[in-house]
């Protein structure tokens, strides 16, 4: 376990170093730095102290050194729009987006396990067509206008749910969030329903291909032989048993809803880090891009070592450190 | 004598499919008496798994018991409800599968595999379940059996985990236990031990077995009866002695004929010649007659069951025949 | 008549595919939704009542006019009309050929870019292998939307620099499912046979290995083509997709966005359901084709 964790950190450290020196040659080297970042309106003075405190006059790989010791510092340079570090102002807004995602997928889990167990037990029947059209639905809904339609129907036509913003934060144990006060669900539901629709359709074709991919082995049929009742057999050996799958490709996929936030926040209003990434693209505020990118691949990583601490702990024959 | 523990009368198995129906088992009448070892012979195909899985009812949809009766304890089995049906399984009935690397589950440990099936029939304590899921374990020639609760299958070897498959159907001391092809899976030298160990076990414990195999050998050496199947049906039956040393019906000594054991030392086996009939489109009369030397006109009607000294064959041309 | 009773014949693959479509009336309706979107994108400028983006026929008295208004000039806008007073219907089919052409051509490249990585990969093996297959893993690990996002931002706009983008994060696809599907067959003994005959690289990479692979890549190829327009739409959407003078149905969804509040609701309702049918028709056909080359799982 120990030697685990140890060789996951070093290898995490050396995706950090080549995530940062790519983002560092694409932003920085690419293009004119001086441009991208020093706002269009500054003096020349200012212009000169900043190419000189960015040590641009350096050779490449010194700048990199220089960029990538601050980043280890925790420094990833100042934006140019609030003026603000760029890790401040990232962190300030983390909770919203981690809120927003954490919701839609315990949606996605919730709703899309069951609806793949029906599905998968019963192959081929009526409800099982519905579903898997469902699903194909489900993938097919542009994320951004399903949100749209979703503002429509329910803020405008309806009036039931307010369609932006995060609304009133409660606190519970000392966190700060949506989840812990009424106005703060009610503004919570449609988008996270917006970002969780993509996700619960492939939950449930995952969960429905385990299950009949699991219910003709024979460990099934021996429990069943052994006077199993259905129940147990379906909820605790078939259940166990798609629940490997189902977390590996749940980790990789809360990345890309981390990612696909960014356009929920855009059509909700939703202060999270999604909707400031777009905000900044478009106001060319480069170095919060960079932060961000490099935020995400930290918690990236962080995803992927939980992951496999979870795998580890559902499926007894993976024992971590025997890892390769 | 007492009253037999299973009777199976004109049993028939049917699946449909597009092609037609597929008769499993066509019309299968046995009896196996307290404390009697039965040997179910046949090749794959002959429908001797269907027969055992008929039994406890657990054929797998879209095959169903289309006639015939089950009765055991004096109890009908076919017209019993699914639950009922469950109660019996595990608890009066148990059976052992071919492949144990596939019969335990691979996600939870052996104690709870075993807890369960205690469980499922007995309301009886969590710490009771366990011990006595640990003394089965010891019964079956497992070396420390409470540290070993703990452990998943991955952590066993074939036969230590056919091992364990024997100890959970001896959890409820059934009265019979079926076990299809316990051995073939195994290696040469374990197959003799789980052999023995489930002969003396079912001595020990007075219950009958019905032993399913596709090797006459195998049955010799265990069994008091045999059963020789043929295209989903019981072609010969009889005390083991008797039909080994003197079979009646040609297939029996095509059988007997390409055992290696049972043929003297430099005369070449003899394969049965053809294969056997597809199961959509077998000929009316004998199945056997197209691979049969003896066969003649009268074979394209149905053979009865000829009956003498506690043996039977279904056969017009049959081998000479005597008591052993 | 004999390209008929060769589409009958089950032993092609064409003939399994459109007898698999043929028997699920759910398959063939996408199918067929597919078709008429395809025929309607090519055939576009001569179908549509105006062009909208010819300014001279545009009146911005017609401006948000609800679906079944009439124009001045006495045209019947079915499906209402924008901010400037366009005929939403031929935008959108304007903007469905846009949609459609970006998504096809950044699939069919990113198959061609796939294929060929993914069967050199599988062929020599090895280093080549490691490397190439490194790479797609990354690739496949990184969300497709934040890649793209990224090199936009970084790009600038433009037709070509999104289709770049979606050529770049759909290749992995492509080549994984390649490769897997030529490993299989690598190892039969018909390619060993045709290597000791002295058959060149090349003709056992395309003649061999490739019709094999054929199967997945026409699945993972719709089901990409699908991806691609939902993504173009999104980024286009976000503002740093196409540009405004290239606008596709993720464009027109936009500009609704504006107004949608306030009731003018046909504006992005139609592109959206447009786009919708499109990706949708496009999944399910998709999906009925891996129903049907996919012999696991049987057809039933």
């Amino acid at each position: 376990m120990t030697v685990f964790v140890i060789r996951r950190l070093m290898q995490s450290m050396a995706v950090l170093l080549v995530t940062a020196f790519v983002v560092f040659l694409g932003v920085y080297a690419i293009g004119d730095p001086v441009e991208m970042l020093i706002s269009p309106d500054a003096s020349p003075a200012e212009r000169a102290q900043v190419i000189a405190s960015l040590g641009l006059d350096q050779p490449l790989w010194q700048q990199f050194f220089t960029f990538a010791w601050n980043a280890i510092h925790g420094d990833l340079g100042r934006s140019f729009v609030f003026n603000r570090p760029t890790i401040s102002l990232i962190f300030e807004r983390l909770p919203a987006t981690l809120e927003l995602t954490f919701t839609a997928l315990v949606i996605a889990l919730a709703i899309g396990i069951p609806l793949g167990l029906i599905s998968g037990l019963k192959p081929n029947s009526k409800t099982d067509e519905a579903i898997m059209t469902g699903s194909i639905l489900g993938f097919s809904l542009p994320s951004f206008w399903q949100g749209m339609m979703l503002i429509m129907i329910f803020s405008v036509w309806l009036g039931w749910l307010p369609s932006t913003g995060r609304g009133e934060l409660g606190s519970f144990l000392g966190l700060q969030s949506s989840l812990f006060s009424i106005d703060g669900l009610t503004h919570l539901i449609l988008p996270a329903v917006n970002l969780c629709l993509f996700k619960l359709a492939l939950v449930i074709r995952l969960t429905r291909t385990g299950v009949r991919e699991t219910m003709p082995l024979d460990f099934v049929k021996f429990a069943r032989a052994k006077g199993i009742s259905e129940r147990r057999i379906v909820f605790v050996h078939v259940l166990k048993n798609i629940l490997i799958p189902l977390i590996t490709v749940i980790g990789m996929e809360l990345g890309s809803m981390l990612a696909f936030a960014v356009v929920t926040e855009t059509i909700f209003a939703w202060p999270g880090i999604g909707k400031l990434l777009i905000d900044s693209i478009m106001r060319l505020d480069r170095p919060v891009v960079v932060a961000y990118l490099l935020v995400i691949v930290s918690l990236f990583i962080l995803i992927n070592f939980v992951v496999d601490i979870l795998y580890s702990l559902i499926d007894p024959r993976v024992r971590l450190g025997d890892a390769q | 004598m007492t009253d037999p523990v299973l009777e199976v009368t004109n049993l028939s198995t049917h699946f449909p499919t597009r092609a037609g129906v597929i008769k499993a088992v066509d019309g299968v009448s046995f009896t196996v008496a307290r404390r009697q070892i039965v040997g179910l012979v046949g090749e794959s195909g002959s429908g001797k798994s269907i027969t055992g899985f008929s039994i406890l009812g657990l054929v797998d949809p879209p095959g169903h018991v289309a006639s015939g009766s089950i009765r055991f304890n004096g109890e009908e089995l076919t017209t019993k409800s699914a639950k009922d049906m469950r109660m019996i399984r595990g608890r009066r009935i148990a059976m052992i599968f071919q492949d144990p690397m596939m019969t335990l589950n691979p996600v939870l440990s052996i104690g709870t595999q075993m807890i369960e099936t205690v469980r499922a029939h007995e309301k009886v304590s969590y710490a009771e379940a366990r011990a006595r899921s640990r003394d089965t374990l010891g019964l079956v020639g497992i070396a420390s059996p409470e540290e070993r609760l703990d452990a998943y299958p991955h952590q066993f070897s074939g036969g230590m985990r056919q091992r364990v498959a024997i100890a959970i159907s001896l959890l409820h001391r059934p009265d019979l236990i079926i076990a299809d092809e316990p051995t073939t899976a195994l290696d040469v030298t374990i197959q003799s031990q789980i052999l023995f160990e489930i002969k003396r076990l079912a001595q020990e414990f007075g219950m009958s077995l019905i032993w399913i195999s596709h090797d006459l050998g195998v049955v010799a050496t265990l069994a008091e009866r045999v059963m020789v199947m043929y295209a989903g049906r019981i072609v010969e039956a009889g005390p083991v002695e008797d039909v080994l040393t003197y079979p009646a019906h040609p297939y029996t000594v095509g059988l007997m004929n390409a055992v290696p054991a049972a043929v003297p030392r430099g005369e070449p086996l003899r394969p049965i010649p053809g294969m056997a009939p597809s199961p959509l489109s077998r000929p009316l009369g004998c199945a056997f007659r197209d691979r049969c030397a003896r066969a003649t006109e009268i074979c394209a009607t149905e053979p009865a069951i000829a009956l003498a000294n506690a043996r039977e064959w279904r056969c017009f041309h049959p081998h000479s025949w005597r008591a052993a | 008549m004999s390209i008929l009773a060769s589409l009958r014949r089950e032993d092609t693959l064409t003939g399994r595919l459109t007898m698999g479509i043929l028997r699920s009336p759910k398959a063939l309706v996408a199918t067929l939704i597919c078709l008429l979107l395809f025929a309607t994108a090519l055939a576009g400028p001569w179908l549509t009542p105006q062009n909208p983006y010819d300014l001279a026929t545009l009146d911005i008295l017609d401006a948000k006019l609800p679906p079944g208004e009439q124009s001045m000039s006495g045209l019947t806008f079915w499906l209402g009309t924008d901010g400037q007073g366009r005929d939403m219907l031929s935008a959108m089919v304007y903007g469905l050929r846009t949609s459609l052409g970006v998504g096809v051509f950044s699939g069919l490249v990113a198959l061609m870019v796939g294929t060929v990585l993914g069967l050199v990969a599988a062929y020599f093996g090895g280093r080549i292998d490691t490397i190439i297959m490194r790479i797609v893993d990354l690739m496949l690990g990184l969300p497709t939307i934040l890649v793209a996002l990224m090199l936009l931002a970084l790009l600038g706009q433009g037709v070509w620099k999104v289709i770049f983008a979606l050529i770049l994060v759909q290749w992995a696809t492509f080549a994984r499912a390649v490769r897997s599907a030529a490993l299989v067959e690598k190892n039969k003994d018909y390619v060993e046979a045709a290597v000791t005959l002295g058959i060149g690289t090349p003709r056992i990479l395309f003649g061999h290995l490739l019709p094999n692979c054929l199967p997945p890549l026409i699945v993972i190829g719709m089901l990409q083509v699908a991806n691609a327009i939902s993504a173009e739409a999104t980024l286009s959407f976000l503002g740093i997709g196409l540009p405004i003078t290239e606008p596709s149905l993720g464009l027109l969804i936009a500009n609704g966005y504006q107004v949608l509040m306030s009731g003018e609701y046909w504006i992005s309702v139609y592109p959206g359901l447009l786009l919708l049918l499109l990706v949708f028709s496009i999944n399910m056909t998709g999906d009925r084709c891996r129903e049907i080359l996919n012999p696991r799982l049987g057809e039933r």
